[in-house]
């Protein structure tokens, strides 16, 4: 796994650090995020800084780059919860209390709606990284469950074709390792929300289940 | 059943009466439809637990519904008559919705009937957010009906509380987007199949019920307590 930008691009107590990475890597990206976004135009669309302070990191035109996950296509209302869960460290795990958890420290709940709707507005690209030979297991899981084990119907909550719906996110095309990571977090008891059925779906799940549904999940568009 | 204006008020004052008759129909009804298998004891206590945590997965974690891409209608303070034959109804296909369809068809009879004791004792607050712009027409539906569109009094079977009996659920704190999708498609998703049961009681009420007057008894019911 490639973490190298984020190990140097993340915690405030590396500010030097990452102004320096800024005028290497980080212009490139930047470069791109400003080329490569497509999204309707605001007023202050991809050239805006409060997109590139996100897009640096979550990869050009919001696609999700290594661990950072893909926000393109993302439901808005769920992009404002966890920026609110961030926020209220309530959503825990390493990767986001090293990242997040200072990426949002600052943002003025009118910016972290605007940023929510334009990262929404983006047509999202699937990562299509998974195992293809498990993906017809993680189908059937994902829109039966496995009644017998307590393992409930992803669909009934994520939709048909893993779209979402208000609050709860889109799946399809999510990245497979950062699918795993969270359905893998959710059993070790890390939160992302309060009350959210999720820690409870993700206990039921075995490594097989987990891993036939993140790579399913990866090719769906 | 209300052509003329006399025996609409005599149904009217006597729906009670109605209600009463109605109900020993259901009874008949819901017998023929019953039949048990024999299966092996008891649920055990670990494996009913386990289950139930399963179900408020997607029912809510107090059993409150909860709003997924289906709407999972609130379960706590259900009747548990009624939770049995709404669970037989998924296993045998009656009930149409593949989500409840998969989970039902693995509960054995004893697991259904121990399940569907669980929720009687749970009294969470209703989730909300129905619109309350009609509450007061869903509130006169619900509590005298519409005679001239042949549509009884909702509290005449279902309690003026909403909370039911026996076979006839509680509606109270009833998610409002389930039951605009029940009353609204009545016809489609319950009583499916040859068999006649306890859904044909609602389904002349259901018929007769325009989307408007569906909206505003469904956002009525949802607010109930
Ligand atoms: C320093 C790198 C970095 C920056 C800058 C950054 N992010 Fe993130 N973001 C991450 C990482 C890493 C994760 C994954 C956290 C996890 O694994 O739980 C993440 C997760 C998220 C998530 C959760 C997505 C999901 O599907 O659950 C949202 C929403 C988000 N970021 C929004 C933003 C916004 C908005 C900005 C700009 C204000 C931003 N991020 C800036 C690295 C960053
Ligand atoms: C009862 C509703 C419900 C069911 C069933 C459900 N989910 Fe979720 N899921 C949610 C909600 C709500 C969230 C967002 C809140 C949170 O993060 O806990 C979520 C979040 C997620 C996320 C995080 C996505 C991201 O961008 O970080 C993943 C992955 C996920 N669910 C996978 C699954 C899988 C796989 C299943 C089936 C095995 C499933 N869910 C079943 C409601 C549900
Ligand atoms: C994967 C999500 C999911 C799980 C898990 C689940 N349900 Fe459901 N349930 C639903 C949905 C969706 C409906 C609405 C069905 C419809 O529209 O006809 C429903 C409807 C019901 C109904 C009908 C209620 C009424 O008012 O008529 C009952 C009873 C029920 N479920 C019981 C259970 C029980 C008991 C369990 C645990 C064994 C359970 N459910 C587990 C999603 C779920
Ligand atoms: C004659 C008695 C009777 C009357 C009057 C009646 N109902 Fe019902 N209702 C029932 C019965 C019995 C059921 C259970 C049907 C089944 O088993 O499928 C039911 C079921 C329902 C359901 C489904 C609940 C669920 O959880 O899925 C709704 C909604 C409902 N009734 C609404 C109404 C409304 C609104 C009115 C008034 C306009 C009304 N009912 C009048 C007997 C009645």
């Amino acid at each position: 796994m490639t973490v190298t930008p984020f190990q140097i691009c993340g915690g405030r107590k590396h500010g030097a650090r990452q102004r320096g990475i800024m005028k290497g890597i980080g212009w490139k990206l930047v470069v791109l995020a400003i080329a490569g976004s497509i999204a309707p135009a605001l007023a202050w669309d991809g050239g805006d800084s409060r997109v590139r302070n996100c897009t640096w990191c979550h990869g050009t035109g919001g696609q999700g780059y290594t661990v950072a996950p893909r926000l393109a296509g993302q439901r808005s209302q769920y992009i404002e919860s966890q920026i609110r869960s961030f926020r209220e460290h309530t959503r825990d795990n390493p990767f986001s209390k090293q990242y997040m958890w200072g990426a949002v420290a600052a943002l003025a709940p009118q910016d972290a709606r605007d940023l929510a709707a334009y990262f929404a507005s983006i047509p999202a690209k699937p990562a299509d990284d998974g195992d293809r030979g498990l993906a017809a297991r993680g189908r059937t899981i994902y829109l039966e469950g496995i009644p017998e084990a307590n393992v409930a119907s992803c669909y009934a909550c994520h939709g048909p074709n893993a779209e979402g719906v208000r609050d709860i996110p889109r799946l399809g095309g999510l990245a497979y390792v950062y699918l795993k990571t969270r359905l893998e977090q959710w059993g070790q008891g890390y939160h992302s929300g309060v009350g959210t059925p999720m820690p409870i779906v993700a206990r039921s799940l075995g490594p097989a289940e987990v891993e036939a549904l993140a790579s399913y999940l990866s090719f769906v568009r | 059943m209300f052509r003329s204006p006399v025996r609409r008020r005599i149904l009217l004052r006597s729906t009670a009466g109605l209600g009463r008759a109605l109900q020993a129909l259901m009874l008949v009804l819901a017998f023929s439809v019953a039949c048990h298998a024999e299966d092996g004891g008891v649920a055990s206590r670990g494996s009913l637990e386990a289950k139930l945590e399963y179900c408020k997965t997607c029912h809510g974690l107090s059993g409150q519904g909860y709003r997924g891409y289906f709407p999972m209608p609130r379960l706590a303070g259900q009747q548990p008559q009624y939770l049995e034959n709404q669970l037989r109804a998924f296993i045998e296909r009656r009930r149409t919705n593949p989500i409840m369809a998969n989970v039902a068809h693995v509960l054995s009879p004893s697991m259904v009937s121990a399940l569907a004791a669980h929720f009687k004792s749970l009294d969470p607050k209703p989730i909300g957010g129905a619109p309350r712009g009609s509450l007061a027409v869903g509130k006169r539906i619900y509590e005298e009906g519409i005679p001239e569109a042949n549509v009884p009094a909702c509290s005449a079977c279902h309690g003026t509380d909403g909370r039911g009996q026996n076979e006839i659920p509680r509606l109270a704190g009833q998610l409002y987007d389930y039951t605009v999708g029940q009353l609204g498609g009545w016809a489609k998703v319950r009583g499916q199949g040859s068999a006649v049961d306890t859904s044909a009681i609602m389904a002349p009420t259901a018929h007769n019920l325009s989307r408007s007057q569906v909206e505003a008894v469904a956002a009525y019911v949802g607010y109930l307590q």
